[in-house]
């Protein structure tokens, strides 16, 4: 879509190349941009991790220079004259400045110091300020003891002490709670509407883009599209349907994503999400030859649609096209029994029974109690700081619980001899694999690791080189893989010895949305053949691929169930379909009133 | 289960040489430090600046001087003719010593009595000033006994006769190089060892290691051998130099040298790993090591003899394994020492490393992050 003529442009891109040398490699973090963002609006600079978010945000700041392309911010050329154009501008990087150790008026001090804001004007700028941010009451509170999404807002406050032009957010939402989240957003509306700040927002959440003015979609350091977002949902309506059938949903999923004239297929609560390349509603009995009770209901188009198409659609490099079917690698793990659908054996393979984990006077973990059965997955959802992580460091034995008992698969894997290990796999947040390992050199360390040794040893790393398209990099160091290669050698790492269960640390976080299909594909088709599967995540949608999970807050279990109850639960005569935010707000406002009364 | 160990190993090792910046850090500074203190750190005084105050401007304070100019040790940069410029020359550090030959020199060498020659020192560093001061005093008494020979005065009633056993040049070298093999395998070691748990804590693959069924004992071995693989080559190439360049005699044996080289990484992987388990980050893993090499180092011997240490900072010497392997490294070179002169040493840092080693391997486990 055309960038319109009015109203004028604060930020104005024309062909922005820039690129950088990473060891031997030259990698190109954008190219060709051409792009504008409109003067008092909010412009949402959407795109995975490595799209090139920060590369963009940072050159309009003035703080890269782009090797070619023109990049005129507030009629300035940035290029010539960037000091002129950052006194005008706010920049809020993705890890904020907050000194932890001076209070929240302290740190605005700083800010109002290091910005030159005259002594006079201070009270009166830090009340709006504070006002705004609801950060009133805690002045006097250490940074360090704010909670996630109170330092995003601080962070907030100190980049508008000083009130600029335009103001440049880099991710400010990434792993905040969603109730402050909805409240950033409101903040964010609040300085468009009244102070008629131009704001340019970066965010990998795809549901963000709705809230914004227009988006730039960029994928891969190139613009794959811009306009408003309802342009973006416009071209996919009439286009995307829930799919029912008596198959098992997770099956279902799997035909439907192989069927022709479908290009997007995801599980959503009991039914499967559907995608069309065009726009009608096509046969079922085409589609699913095996589902002859399919059923397709209309729904509205989304803004990640438009995405999963537009990369579809896209000539893709060979080796990350393809995703496999789920026959091919539910084939790997035979000695586990086939389930049907959803269902889950009563035997529990995980319990955890009212543990607690203090440290000091914190509790991270507060009586929390679950049981996942086999063959199930199940998922830990609540934002930073929420103690997700520290059970999940428990259930792998890497942290003794205070209080409190734990079995996975009748172990308890801090005290149980070696071997008990050997059932699990496990994949760390951020894909932690040894960087300076080649591919290759990675596969054998875990495999060997895993006692696996001698033929099978072979035989498992020609598979998971085979299964996971790692042959194109085999000799790269881990270091220079794309993020989705290096979640896919994270994956095939944890999976080198066939674990009956597998421990997932925010699997997917930042990753495209094409390879967050992939890799759930692969989940999915794990849990069909038996695996038990945890899962940790601040990504809402990612809990739509779970059987069942828990939201927690504070340490604490919230609600535990299906992701059908739990945003069943959050219905209301207003709210008639609500998302799994809206169950998780619902639910934390329910939690905060009990504690109230 | 041996295989899983090989292959920690294997790959710890590949992590250190496929990072440039690791390779670079374990064959660049070493190599630099060893010529760099081979050559800067030695005790023997070379060129030290001299100004001469000649009172007499006799044949006999001539050849006084003559030999002050003529010692490799000194060089007279000036040449006074009143003492006004005398403590101005000191104080600026353009002279560290002053010669005053007394205006009766002559006339007392010539009446056979003791003819004062006054030395002005810079007191500031007490160590070269003493130095000093043994330098002069050996010209004065060669010039003495000179004088007495030609003249046919009576001689002094005793004179020295000077020979050193092991150092016959007594030349610092010598003593400096052999302690280096120490100083730099000490601190490669530690910091491969230290720093490779601590930077896969930060990278999270530590966590990765920990529920794999590897035991702690097979993670701890799996670090220490590559600590004990890089430390031994670090110190082949540092005892070679030493053989080779800087002309240090190895008189010992080997076998003595390497058991207790061994025994030595052995002792500073068990405080790496100790110290790596530890700490949350690679900064922090540096900051430990160096609280634990400076007065490792300066707590060994190696500069300063520990029979000269109060008694509670030799009882603190103790626990340094440096201060142990100093005693077999330089017995080895100058002494010859063979396997039963060093056997003495080698114990006490068998015991530092298995309480080390064993602190470590529970600290893994144990440590909270």
């Amino acid at each position: 879509m055309p960038p319109t003529p009015e109203p004028p442009a604060a930020v104005r891109l024309e062909n922005v190349r820039r690129a950088f040398r990473s060891g031997k490699r030259m990698i190109t973090a954008l190219e060709g941009i051409t792009a504008s963002a409109a003067q008092g609006a909010v412009t949402g600079l959407i795109g995975p991790d490595g799209a090139g978010k920060t590369t963009l945000m940072r050159l309009v700041a003035g703080l890269l220079r782009a090797d070619a392309g023109q990049i005129e911010v507030l009629g300035t050329d940035v290029g010539r004259e960037p000091l002129a154009v950052q006194a005008r501008l706010g920049y809020m990087p993705q890890h904020f400045g907050l000194y932890e150790d001076l209070t929240v008026e302290e740190n605005l001090n700083l800010y109002a110091d290091l910005q030159g804001v005259p002594r006079s004007a201070r009270q009166e700028r830090y009340a709006q300020l504070l006002h705004m941010t609801g950060l009133g009451p805690f002045t006097a509170r250490m940074a360090g003891r704010l909670s996630g999404g109170m330092k995003q807002k601080l962070g907030l406050a100190c980049t508008l002490v000083q009130p600029p032009e335009l103001l440049l957010l880099d991710e400010p939402t990434v792993g905040v709670d969603p109730v402050s989240r909805r409240e950033l957003w409101e903040i964010i509306g609040h300085l468009t509407r009244e102070a008629h700040v131009t704001v340019l927002f970066s965010t990998a959440y795809l549901d963000e883009a709705e809230r914004c003015d227009a988006v730039l979609l960029i994928h891969d350091g190139r613009l794959l599209g811009s306009g408003p977002p309802g342009a973006f949902t416009a071209e996919m309506s009439g286009r995307s349907f829930y799919a029912t059938s008596g198959l098992g949903r997770r099956r279902l999923q799997a035909r439907l994503a192989a069927a022709p004239g479908v290009i997007d297929a995801v599980i959503q609560g009991s039914h499967v999400r559907v995608v069309t390349a065009e726009a009608h509603v096509p046969d079922p009995a085409a589609l699913v030859a095996e589902a002859t009770d399919l059923a397709l209901t209309p729904t509205p188009p989304r803004f990640e649609d438009s995405f999963v198409a537009r990369l579809r659609t896209r000539p893709l490099p060979p080796q990350s096209a393809a995703v496999r079917t789920p026959e091919a690698s539910a084939s790997e793990s035979q000695r586990a029994q086939s389930h049907s659908g959803n269902g889950v054996s009563p035997e529990p393979v995980i319990i955890v029974h009212h543990l607690t984990r203090r440290f000091g006077a914190f509790i991270a973990v507060n009586d929390v109690t679950f049981s996942v059965g086999r063959g199930e997955i199940f998922g830990l959802l609540g934002a930073n700081g929420a103690g997700k992580s520290t059970t999940f460091r428990m259930l792998c034995g890497l942290l003794p619980p205070s209080e409190g008992e734990l079995r996975v698969s009748g172990f308890d894997l801090r005290t149980a001899a070696a071997t008990a290990r050997s059932r699990i796999g496990y994949m760390a947040q951020k894909f932690s694999l040894y960087s300076d390992l080649s591919v290759r050199q990675n596969l054998r360390f875990f495999s060997s690791a895993y006692r696996l040794e001698g033929a099978r040893q072979s035989a498992r790393i020609d598979w998971a080189i085979g299964e996971f398209d790692l042959a194109p990099m085999l000799e790269s160091s881990a270091r220079d893989l794309p993020l989705g290669f290096k979640q896919r050698l994270a994956l095939a790492c944890a999976l080198m010895h066939e674990p009956n269960i597998l421990f997932l640390d925010e699997p997917t976080s930042g990753v495209d949305p094409l390879a967050r299909r992939e890799f759930w594909q692969r989940i999915n088709a794990l849990a069909e053949s038996g695996v038990t599967v945890l899962v940790t995540t601040h990504f809402m949608e990612e809990t739509e691929y779970c059987d069942r999970l828990v939201i927690m807050a504070q340490g604490r279990v919230l609600t535990e169930g299906t992701p059908e109850a739990i945003k069943g639960a959050a219905h209301r005569p207003d709210r008639p379909d609500p998302t799994m935010e809206d169950a998780f707000i619902a639910v934390i406002e329910a939690a905060s009133a009990k504690a109230v009364a | 289960m041996r295989r899983q160990i090989l292959a920690l190993i294997l790959k710890e090792l590949l992590a250190v040489l496929r990072d440039p910046r690791s390779r670079m850090v374990l064959i660049g500074p070493p190599l630099i430090q060893l010529l760099v203190f081979g050559y800067a750190a030695t005790f023997d005084l070379n060129h030290v600046p001299i100004a001469i105050y000649d009172q007499d401007h006799s044949q006999a304070s001539r050849d006084l001087v003559a030999r002050f100019a003529g010692s490799p040790t000194f060089t007279v940069k000036d040449v006074l003719d009143n003492d006004r410029r005398m403590n101005a020359l000191i104080d600026s550090r353009q002279v560290q010593t002053v010669l005053v030959i007394d205006r009766r020199f002559t006339r007392d060498l010539l009446t056979h009595q003791a003819a004062p020659v006054q030395v002005i020192l810079d007191g500031r560093n007490s160590n070269t000033a003493l130095l000093i001061e043994g330098y002069v005093n050996s010209i004065v008494s060669g010039f003495a006994l000179g004088w007495a020979q030609e003249h046919g005065a009576r001689a002094p009633p005793a004179t020295l006769d000077i020979r050193a056993r092991y150092n016959a040049t007594l030349s610092s070298r010598w003593f400096i190089v052999p302690g280096i093999v120490a100083l730099l395998t000490e601190v490669e070691t530690l910091l491969v060892v230290g720093l490779s748990v601590a930077r896969e804590r930060e990278m999270g693959t530590f966590d990765q290691l920990l529920v794999t069924p590897l035991r702690p004992i097979d993670i701890l071995i799996g670090k220490g051998l590559p600590g004990l693989i890089i430390g031994a080559a670090e110190a082949s190439v540092v005892i070679a130099t030493a053989v080779l360049w800087f002309q240090v005699p190895l008189r010992g044996g080997l076998i003595a040298l390497y058991l207790g080289l061994a025994f030595f990484i052995l002792a500073i992987t068990g405080i790496g790993l100790a110290i790596s388990s530890l700490v949350a980050t690679q900064q922090q893993a540096l900051l430990g090591a160096f609280l634990f090499l400076v007065p490792s180092v300066i707590l060994s011997g190696f500069a300063t003899p520990i029979a000269n240490m109060p008694g509670w900072v030799q009882a603190l010497t103790l626990v340094n394994p440096m201060r142990y392997f100093l005693v077999i490294v330089r017995g080895v070179f100058l002494e010859g020492a063979g396997l039963a002169s060093v056997a003495s040493q080698l114990w006490p840092m068998a015991l530092i490393g298995a309480a080390t080693l064993a602190a470590a391997g529970w600290l893994f486990r144990k440590r909270v992050t």
